[in-house]
């Protein structure tokens, strides 16, 4: 345990380390600031029945920018370490497999989640400063819908979950090559591809099945995510979440593991 | 401390290392010697648990590699080839997190840290990054690294490969020093390096083993050993004649204008510098120079690893 931990403290320091760290955070907690404040002016508009968290996520600013996180927050995990040979001290060193794969996964779900503690507090502070005195009909009714505690932690989980997914499958590209560009095309384009495939594929098979309702519904996050953003808990997507992930977590530690098995 | 029994690793069809064993015991300093692509790293890297073994047998310190890799792996210091480092970090900072991850307890790592940046003089260099420090200072934190958390065994890899010579005597030093009480396994094709360090030699070509045994015996008991160096104004003849005396193999002559130098092979411990000045007196040729050579490593060495087996 106390190895995993050293491992892990290790992995959240060097992501800080890079320069891509700060990128990330300023220029998506930027979108995420313009995000919130057009939402903001949207629910100012007039009477909607979408809550401001709702419409903060359920929109297409912040799902065209929220894929891209992933891919620069893992590309370096296993990639880097392959391509400086650092491999090799670390694995001579008296620490198993298991210890350095779950390190590197939740050090980029630490990092994932400084990275949305901000807007969590936008939330939060919206609600006390809406509840001081503004009396515009609106913005206390979408105060209260923000102020309800179920409907931002429901987002805020399955947020935690499908990033937690999304970095497994980071996390599993980068195990598998030693260029970290290599490595961010993989998964950029796998959760691009999981994120909208569900969707497009009734479109692009021209039918009105309803199956493929069926099977968007279990399958496609920004369902998902209208529903969390309700503040619904859908025990299904969580149990889908959770055991992708961890199937994924599996089969790189299998991968993770063979590589030494290759030639050198 | 280390044994090695039956060893052998192949990749695909390619066997790097074929059916080997050796032993190194506690306290030895032995040198793996080989050419490039002999199977010196591969071996090493089996050690240390980085790759598995094809088949065979190997333990450090009593400890199965494969089936008790983390209790081996406690007990040993590695030093890779190219000495991979973090550049992002500074070498204390670095050091310390090597002890943590290697299970030195927490209480002690600061000290034993300290140790290690004194005793591979590194101690001004603490707060500087691994990126920007000289190949000589990384090659030094790779040792500290290897040494942080007190290995009885330690196993190097080339490691002064690359450095320049005010470098690599530092090094050597360093390496005589730390040996002390600990068991080391040093792999270099650079061979008088071998001669000055290890008590024991294990020269490795081809994935096979081909000699081990202390330089001296080496040396001793090879075939071909010997080299003389004869300048000389002699006639055609001499060459024949000089073939002729017990213990020269072979001779090859140059000629210079009036002056022939003869090169003769001898063998083991032979000396025919007396007889050849006899007969050179006897046949009136003028001697400019004559120098025998002793063997060393190096001839060794080429002969043990130039044949195609």
């Amino acid at each position: 345990m106390r190895t995993f931990l050293v491992l892990l403290s290790r992995e959240v320091r060097s992501l800080f380390y890079t320069p891509i760290a700060y990128v990330v955070l300023v220029f998506f907690l930027a979108l995420m600031g313009f995000n919130f404040q057009s939402a903001v002016t949207f629910v100012n508009q007039g009477p909607t029945e979408t809550t401001l968290v709702e419409v903060t996520f359920y929109n297409l600013i912040f799902w065209f920018v929220y894929p891209l996180i992933f891919p620069l927050i893992t590309m370096r995990a296993f990639s880097d370490e392959y391509r400086m040979g650092t491999i090799e001290t670390l694995s001579t060193a008296p620490v198993n497999d298991w210890q350095i794969v779950l390190s590197k996964f939740f050090g980029a779900v630490a990092f994932y989640v400084i990275l949305f503690l901000p807007t969590f507090l936008y939330f939060k502070l919206f609600g006390w400063i809406a509840t001081t005195g503004q009396k515009v009909h609106d913005i206390a009714q979408a105060a209260q819908a923000a102020q309800s505690a179920g409907t931002y932690i429901t987002t805020y989980l399955l947020l935690l979950l499908l990033g937690a997914f999304f970095i497994s499958i980071g996390i599993f590209a980068s195990s598998l090559v030693k260029d970290q560009v290599n490595a961010a095309i993989i998964s950029l384009a796998t959760v691009l591809l999981y994120l909208f495939v569900p969707n497009l594929l009734g479109l692009m098979l021209n039918s009105t099945d309803p199956r493929f309702t069926r099977m968007r519904g279990f399958l496609s996050p920004f369902d998902h995510m209208r529903d969390f953003a309700r503040g619904m808990i859908d025990t299904r997507q969580v149990v889908w979440y959770l055991s992708m992930t961890v199937l994924l977590l599996v089969i790189t530690h299998q991968v993770f593991q063979s590589r030494k098995l290759k030639a050198a | 401390m280390i044994q090695v029994e039956h060893l052998t690793k192949k990749y695909g069809t390619f066997t790097a290392v074929n059916d080997i064993s050796f032993q190194v015991g506690k306290g030895e300093i032995v040198g793996f010697l080989g050419p490039n692509g002999a199977g010196k790293s591969t071996t090493m890297k089996i050690l240390t648990s980085f790759l598995p073994a094809t088949s065979g047998k190997v333990s450090i310190a009593g400890f199965d590699v494969f089936e008790q890799s983390i209790e081996a792996r406690k007990r040993l210091g590695y030093l890779p080839e190219n000495t991979p480092l973090y550049p992002d970090m500074k070498v204390g900072e670095y050091l310390r997190y090597r002890a943590a991850l290697k299970g030195v307890p927490r209480s002690k790592i600061r000290e034993r840290v300290g140790d290690v940046l004194d005793l591979c003089h590194l101690a001004d260099r603490e707060k500087q990054l691994i990126g920007s420090l000289s190949k000589g200072y990384r090659q030094r934190t790779g040792l500290a690294d290897a040494l942080v958390h007190d290995p009885d065994l330690l196993i190097l890899d080339e490691p002064t490969i690359g450095l320049d010579p005010n470098q690599i005597r530092t090094v050597r030093e360093l390496i005589k020093n730390l040996a002390n009480k600990r068991t080391v396994l040093i792999s270099t094709h650079i061979l008088p390096e071998v001669e000055i360090m290890c008590s024991r030699v294990i020269v490795i070509h081809k994935g096979k083993i081909r000699a081990t045994d202390t330089a001296e015996n080496l040396l001793k008991n090879h075939r071909s050993v010997g080299e003389l160096r004869l300048e000389a104004r002699a006639g055609d003849g001499a060459a024949g004649v000089l073939r002729g005396i017990a213990g020269v193999k072979d001779v090859t002559e140059e000629r210079d204008g009036d002056w022939t130098t003869f090169k003769l092979r001898l063998d083991a411990n032979t000396r025919p510098g007396e007889q050849i000045l006899k007969l050179a007196q006897e046949r009136n040729w003028p001697v400019r120079e004559m120098h025998q050579k002793s063997a060393t490593l190096e001839d060794v060495f080429a002969d043990l690893t130039m044949s195609e087996h």
